[in-house]
């Protein structure tokens, strides 16, 4: 079996302290006055896991734990402050729903933007545009400004794009949360579509029964450390005992 | 290299171009003809107070006012859309993995258009008050080329600097103000001595309008050190911005 993934004593940090959304006058005025402190945070620690094909590995923690931070390391957006991610294939993420469409374009310019984002080529936006439409039930809206549309119906679209392509890793951070029931149905359907097809798939979920569902394994972080990795049923029972405290 | 990555992110810069188009001119015929209409507008003001203060002792003083402002509304054009590249699409880049300096490319293809378009109208100006088109009008692809990079290197630099510092637009629009007024655009410096000519030429803006001006109302060519000054001005700019960019790459994130 091939390794998909392997992610090799990650750490990542964040630059936290009150810096942002100052302007150069109030920068020079606490250089001056000493009052310009930046902290590094460490928001990921020392995190090893491996990914085979084939593999759903779901991600699990409280809020904090450093979930998201470790996919946008994964995912390039970040880069780890030590140890080695090593990507073996192309990568689609669909992280936090909402983010990067543009209220003012269409569906469907907001579609082919998105597409362009995921790395996508204009011929197969074109062929698999009247799909998205379906998949995503959004044919009578495509040419509504975007903003228009409720928020579930935003994350529809996003999920009918992404999952579209047969990336070969694929990353899902709390997406098959939304949309409502029918919709939840179809999008895990497509989902064990995708794994199917040999691909490796990541998934942040809250919903400990999805990921007892879908995944065969599991890493668990917590405050920015893992606290294991393994086999999905054993850690999830763990998980479990862990917040009934 | 970069090329290659072009190549790859092709049709995200195709889309980010129409959405720039998009919202720029939100879907108007209004909105594109405005963004030409105001640098226009401008002019007149400018020709209305101006041509009895200079219009006796300069040579075609509308060209020569039209060149000037040609210049220096396409620099603020793309200056100030620019500095906003990299902090209005904090939203993608984020989220997804892309080379951050397509949004400034991006951003700058509206403006350059725009550019263009005015250049076109700014011919007309020419014809009509009666200057002969010359082989020596092909040379001005050079200043305009050489204008075009100065533009993305400062662009690159003020949307890096943005993202740090978010008073850098009122400090740019009075940086903006200064350098209208040091570029000779309705004025001429031929009063100053020789070494204040000179040091007008400091101005990367000054230098791109005199060579307008030589070509088209002078009919000469300028020696080669201005050539290499304006390609210096150009490169410093852009070697500059994309330093900048490639030393905070993974920085900007933390403070957006």
């Amino acid at each position: 079996m091939k390794t998909m993934l392997k992610v090799d004593h990650v750490s990542i940090s964040y630059k936290i302290g009150d810096f942002k959304d100052i302007g150069l006058k109030e920068w020079t005025m606490r250089h001056l006055k000493n009052q310009y402190h930046v902290e590094t945070f460490m928001a990921v620690e020392d995190v090893s896991f491996e990914l085979m094909e084939g593999d759903m590995l779901g991600i699990i923690g409280t809020n904090g734990a450093g979930k998201s931070t470790l996919l946008k390391a994964v995912t390039g957006v970040m880069e780890p402050r030590g140890g080695h991610i090593e990507r073996n294939g192309s990568i689609s993420a669909l992280l936090e729903l909402g983010s990067g469409f543009d209220g003012d374009l269409t569906v469907k310019e907001n579609a082919y933007l998105r597409g362009a984002m995921l790395g996508y080529t204009k011929d197969f936006m074109d062929e698999t545009y009247e799909q998205i439409l379906d998949f995503s039930e959004l044919r009578e809206f495509a040419e509504r400004p975007f903003k228009q549309l409720s928020t579930g119906m935003q994350s529809r679209l996003a999920f009918a794009i992404a999952s579209l392509v047969q990336p070969e890793i694929l990353i899902l951070d709390e997406v098959l949360s939304v949309g409502d029931g029918a919709f939840q149905e179809k999008s895990a359907k497509k989902m064990r579509e995708i794994i199917d097809g040999g691909a490796a798939t990541i998934l942040v979920s809250h919903s400990l029964a999805q990921i007892r569902e879908l995944c065969n394994k599991v890493l668990w972080l917590h405050r920015g450390r893992q606290v294991e990795f393994g086999e999905a049923e054993a850690i999830c029972d763990n998980y479990e005992s862990f917040l009934a405290g | 290299m970069m090329l290659q990555k072009l190549k790859q992110h092709q049709f995200l810069f195709s889309e980010l171009v129409k959405r720039d188009f998009a919202k720029k001119y939100k879907r108007t015929i209004l909105g594109m003809a405005w963004s030409i209409l105001s640098p226009l507008m401008n002019l007149l003001i400018m020709w209305m107070v101006f041509s009895n203060f200079f219009g006796n002792n300069v040579n075609h003083y509308v060209v020569y006012l039209f060149a000037g402002q040609l210049v220096f509304s396409y620099f603020t054009d793309a200056t100030n859309l620019g500095m906003n590249s990299l902090v209005g699409n904090a939203g993608i880049f984020t989220k997804v993995n892309v080379p951050k300096y397509l949004f400034l490319l991006s951003q700058n293809v509206s403006s350059l258009i725009n550019f263009g378009l005015t250049l076109l109208i700014f011919f007309t100006f020419v014809a009509i008050d009666g200057i002969p088109f010359t082989w020596k009008f092909l040379l001005l692809v050079y200043p305009v080329g050489c204008l075009i990079v100065f533009n993305l290197g400062i662009g690159l630099i003020l949307s890096a600097l943005f993202v740090f510092f978010r008073d850098m637009q009122y400090l740019w629009g009075i940086l903006t103000q200064l350098i209208m007024w040091m570029s000779a655009i309705f004025y001429t410096i031929d009063s100053y001595s020789y070494t204040v000519q000179c040091a007008f030429l400091l101005n990367p803006l000054y230098l791109f309008i005199r060579y307008f001006r030589k070509i088209v109302i002078d009919g000469t060519i300028p020696t080669l050190q201005f050539h290499l000054l304006a390609t210096g001005y150009a490169l410093a700019a852009l070697g500059i911005g994309a330093y900048m960019y490639k030393k905070y790459n993974h920085e900007f994130l933390y403070y957006v």
